[in-house]
């Protein structure tokens, strides 16, 4: 293989000039005139009510008001994966904070006057808000009407109960599996709620011109789908996809929360009411926590045997998603964890059950880990005890466990290439494992903690990128795809493969922001997957652009086509070592001839990518048969974590990650996102802590109540290691990667907590709080009070995963 | 009832009408077109709404457009105008952003503290930045950029 040269490099990311300067624009920057008219919502006070009536009379007497909008203006539901949620709800309000109105004013303290007027008369009813009810035989139903919602073939509701969809996964037999381990552990872990906190809050403006074009610049990681959805949703008005035009400038941080669709129907659905005018509708930083995705809770029981000398002989792993009141989206975070709940280890006998239930809280969704964080928390903690329970150092039983290339999955494919001894090799070493280390303050101690990780991609198997490339007069090049740039780098990652393709410099590549009307199609930014995909499709567009200039040279000069090949911004030839054509002489005004005409012309190029190899079709019963998943992405990590016995403070002394990148096409880019996943990841374990009322309403919907990391709070050192072992179908062997780097931050610490002062942590977050309280000897349920972290009643131990409901399963 | 306002924004004298109610920062964004201060939370925990006011970080959704009269206001516009600044410069070359975002309030709050102490130490610096809330890059490349430059001696700012 030749030498790569600007694959594998690190250059400065060609967003940088615009997001250091100001230049960047994002939607809320962008101006729209004086006419721009600006919304405010009416919400619901109740987390489940019927809505009885209301009355928007004396707001629409405020001087100003141009609209209100309800549920009676758009009787429609919209959805990605199943069409569960409304665009202003007609029946009933499923969680606090639900928009039941909009208020379209001139200007936005008018708005907000004028909704504070609008009468909407509410029968309250009984909320669902613990797992256990919603999942009795006569519970209490949040979607009466589930059986009648339109969904993708891979989801199965189950009319009549809760259960929103319900994945199971069954491989070999688990009783057998059972009764050849020497020691079987089971337990119970908890994850709460968590809140995505871009710091860019949702927004969006939309205009329906007087001709019927629906516009939307929107903060958005899909730009794609959210033009579908919109079609889909308003197509009883008569439009259609070619009649609106979804931009997507800069966006402020998504990490899952900008997926999909969420407020942003509210965005179109104004627009259309005050046809010929823009409106905007900008989420409040509380309305960023409770009314676009959370990500979802879930109780888990885990089942795990194990021999002697350290081989998994069979999994059950039962996990209860709080999906919330709407999982148009969620549902499919249940599935990816149904799909692989294993973890990254080679397990004979597997039983999951992944059950994604309503409940009346906000809308569980996607967040950076697709549901991998929440089940590699339980896991990871629990590998850990069962290698101890056997007298095994945990890193070695990971080793001897860990998946390979080749080995059968839990649905019945084959694992891809894989780095995941190489990555617990590497972060063992660099973590000094199995050193044991001190403070040299008496109240302090120092633990260690291990986990591995892995991720797929959930994605439709039909999940395609595309891309065109064009090039400008000067031999610089244009790339236009529907990737976003949400800050992982994606716009100077698909300069550098363009790059390496065609030895056009990445400064003098510029990848443009979506724009559908312009844009090639592209799914959406999300699972950690545009890298590959999307990266593929640039790939293809390069070479199409490459050979499509070795025809005007064969074409105008008689030169082979395969005798062609580029170096420097020029066509060289094999045979004619004289011959050196600039791009720049050529791309755009073609070649002259002897004769004075012109050969060729604008050089374009476009490319695809289609994961044709993947299905979602299997049987429900066991989620054989299918290939769901493009390729796993695997790590491993571990920190060293610092304990104040007397306060529970903890200090991340050191994180160390490994993850398998196939191949870093910008290493200080993969570096990056190791960093700030790191963080993040450790935000939820160690700061972040939601709590609602016993009503269903979140109490700290703010950056003062709900504590992410400052500067203050960074590891003391954080070391980021890139294994590649290429990922075969990847451009120049990359997979993703962005995801991953949070998902073992969890299971680290609490395997470091359990080791520095021999407390096993069951429960999502680990506070000081808790963990002071907890060496104090007082159980911190105990003495938490009225508030709900985690959406059921009593305690976890005591948590009956044979619910009646879903026991029938 | 409106009242007229004069301050120095990034360097040129700006007259303007206001209300008594309206925010700096809406007064920046929407009535001068100065865009670089974002609004992130409305109510002074995340500081990606930074500007500097008399060479002081402030965050311009806590204070009131009329506070500013008189005073000198400079964003990350008015600190680019012929060549990047050597934050900005040292930002770019350690990567310090992601999204973007909160650059402009970063990029401030380290211009500031440079100003007024050219070595900070790591300690320092964390302290520094510990009202601007940055989601994206685990803070490190932040703190390394300021370093880097803290080394250099945080000349020329």
């Amino acid at each position: 293989m030749t030498k790569l040269k600007f694959v594998g490099e690190s250059p400065n990311r060609i967003d940088g000039l615009d997001k250091i300067t100001g230049a960047a624009m994002y939607v809320d920057d962008l101006t729209f005139g004086p006419d721009l008219l600006h919304a405010e919502i009416v919400e619901s006070p109740y987390a489940h009510a019927i809505i009885k009536s209301i009355d928007t009379s004396a707001a629409e007497k405020v001087p100003g008001v141009v609209r209100v909008v309800t549920g009676k203006d758009f009787p429609y539901r919209f959805g990605l994966y199943m069409q569960d949620r409304f665009i202003f709800p007609t029946d009933r309000v499923r969680f606090v904070g639900e928009q039941v109105a909009a208020v379209v004013a001139r200007d936005p303290k008018t708005a907000k006057r004028a909704a504070k007027l609008v009468k909407v008369v509410y029968e309250e009813l009984k909320p669902v808000l613990d797992l256990a009810e919603a999942l009795r035989d006569d519970a209490v139903l949040v979607h009466p009407d589930l059986g009648k919602y339109p969904r993708c073939a891979w989801f199965f509701p189950q009319a009549g109960t809760n259960i929103a969809h319900y994945r199971k996964t069954r491989k070999g037999d688990v009783e057998q599996g059972f009764k050849q381990a020497d020691v079987i552990l089971e337990d119970t872990y908890t994850v709460p709620r968590y809140a995505h906190c871009a710091i860019e809050p949702h927004v969006i403006v939309g205009l329906y011109d007087l001709a019927g074009r629906l516009t939307l610049w929107s903060a958005s990681q899909s730009p794609y789908t959210q033009r579908h959805v919109f079609a889909q949703a308003l197509a009883p008005l008569g439009l259609s996809h070619k009649d609106i035009r979804v931009v997507t400038p800069y966006v402020g941080g998504g990490f899952g929360g900008k997926a999909g669709v969420s407020m942003e129907i509210i965005g179109a659905a104004l627009a259309i009411m005050v046809k010929g005018h823009p409106v905007k509708v900008r989420w409040s930083r509380a309305q960023e926590f409770y009314n676009t995705y959370q990500r979802q809770g879930v109780i888990a029981r885990i089942k795990l045997g194990v021999t002697n000398d350290g081989t998994i002989t069979a999994i059950e792993h039962t996990l209860h998603w709080d999906a919330g009141g709407y999982v148009e989206y969620g549902a499919n975070v249940v599935n990816a964890v149904g799909l692989s709940a294993t973890g990254p280890y080679r397990v004979p006998n597997v039983k999951i059950d992944s059950v994604c239930v309503y409940t009346n809280l906000p809308p569980g969704g996607p967040y950076r880990g697709f549901g991998y964080s929440e089940f590699h928390f339980g896991l990871e903690s629990h590998i850990t005890r069962v290698a101890q329970k056997i007298g095994m150092d945990p890193v070695e039983f990971r080793r001897r466990n860990a998946i390979c290339e080749g080995d059968t999955l839990a649905y019945g494919a084959r694992m891809n290439p894989s780095g995941l001894h190489e990555a617990i090799n590497r972060v063992a070493a660099e973590i000094r494992w199995g050193q044991k280390e001190s403070s040299k303050d008496p109240h302090k101690v120092i633990g260690k903690g291990f986990a591995c990780f892995w991720k797929a991609p959930a994605m439709p198997p039909n999940a395609a990128s595309s891309a065109f490339i064009k090039f400008n007069e000067d031999g610089s090049l244009n790339i236009s795809a529907s990737g976003m740039e949400i800050g992982q780098g994606y716009l100077t990652v698909m300069a550098q493969i363009a790059a390496e393709i065609l030895t056009v410099p990445v400064h003098r590549i510029r990848v443009e922001p979506p724009d559908t009307d312009r844009n090639a199609y592209e799914w959406q930014t999300v699972g950690s997957h545009v890298t590959w995909g999307c990266g593929n499709a640039v790939k293809a567009a390069a070479i199409e652009v490459r050979e499509k200039m070795f025809d005007v040279v064969e074409r105008a000069l008689g030169l082979a086509h395969d005798t062609l090949y580029v170096e420097d911004e020029k066509v060289k030839c094999r045979v004619r070592p004289d011959f050196a054509l600039p791009f720049k002489d050529f791309v755009i005004s073609g070649i002259q001839t002897a004769q004075g005409n012109f050969i060729g012309g604008p050089i374009l190029g476009s490319g695809v990518f289609m994961p044709e190899f993947t299905s979602a079709l299997s049987d429900p019963e066991t989620s054989q048969g299918g290939h769901p998943n493009v390729h796993y992405t695997v790590g491993a990590a571990a920190a060293i974590l610092e304990v104040d016995k007397q306060t529970g403070r903890m200090r991340v002394l050191k994180a160390v990650l490994a993850v398998d990148a196939g191949k870093a096409i910008h290493p200080g880019l993969v570096k990056g996102q190791v960093v700030g996943g790191v963080l993040q990841g450790l935000a939820t374990v160690l700061y972040e802590d939601i709590r609602y009322d016993l009503k269903g309403k979140l109490l700290n919907a703010n950056f003062t109540d709900y504590k992410i990391p400052t500067a203050l709070d960074v590891p003391v050192e954080i070391v980021p290691i890139i294994v590649e072992v290429a990922q075969p179908d990847g451009p120049f062997g990359a997979r993703g990667i962005g995801e991953q780097t949070m998902i073992p931050a969890a299971a680290m610490i609490a395997n470091a907590v359990d080791d520095a002062v021999g407390l096993r942590m069951k429960g999502l977050p680990i506070t000081a709080e808790k963990v002071a309280l907890e060496l104090h000897g007082i159980r911190y349920d105990d003495v938490k009070g009225s508030y709900m972290g985690l959406c059921f009643a009593g305690q976890p131990d005591k948590y009956d995963f044979r619910t009646t409901t879903a026991k029938k399963k | 009832m409106d009242k007229q306002i004069t301050f120095k924004l990034n360097g040129e004298t700006r007259t303007i009408k206001v209300e008594p109610s309206d925010l700096l920062i809406d007064v920046l964004r929407e009535k001068l077109g100065v865009k670089s201060p974002k609004i992130g939370c409305e109510r002074g925990d995340c500081g990606a709404c930074t500007v500097l006011i008399d060479d002081k970080s402030v965050r311009s959704c806590l204070i009131l457009a009329i506070e500013s009269d008189g005073s000198e206001i400079t964003t990350v516009e008015g600190l680019s105008r012929t060549r990047l600044s050597p934050v900005q410069q040292s930002f770019l070359e350690h990567g310090s952003f992601q999204c973007g975002f909160c650059a402009p309030g970063m990029v401030l709050s380290a211009t500031e503290l440079l100003e007024k102490n050219p070595h900070p130490t790591e300690a320092e610096v964390k302290e520094a930045l510990a009202g601007n809330l940055c989601r994206c890059t685990g803070y490190k490349p932040i703190i390394e950029a300021i370093l880097a430059l803290s080394s250099k001696g945080g000349k020329s700012l």
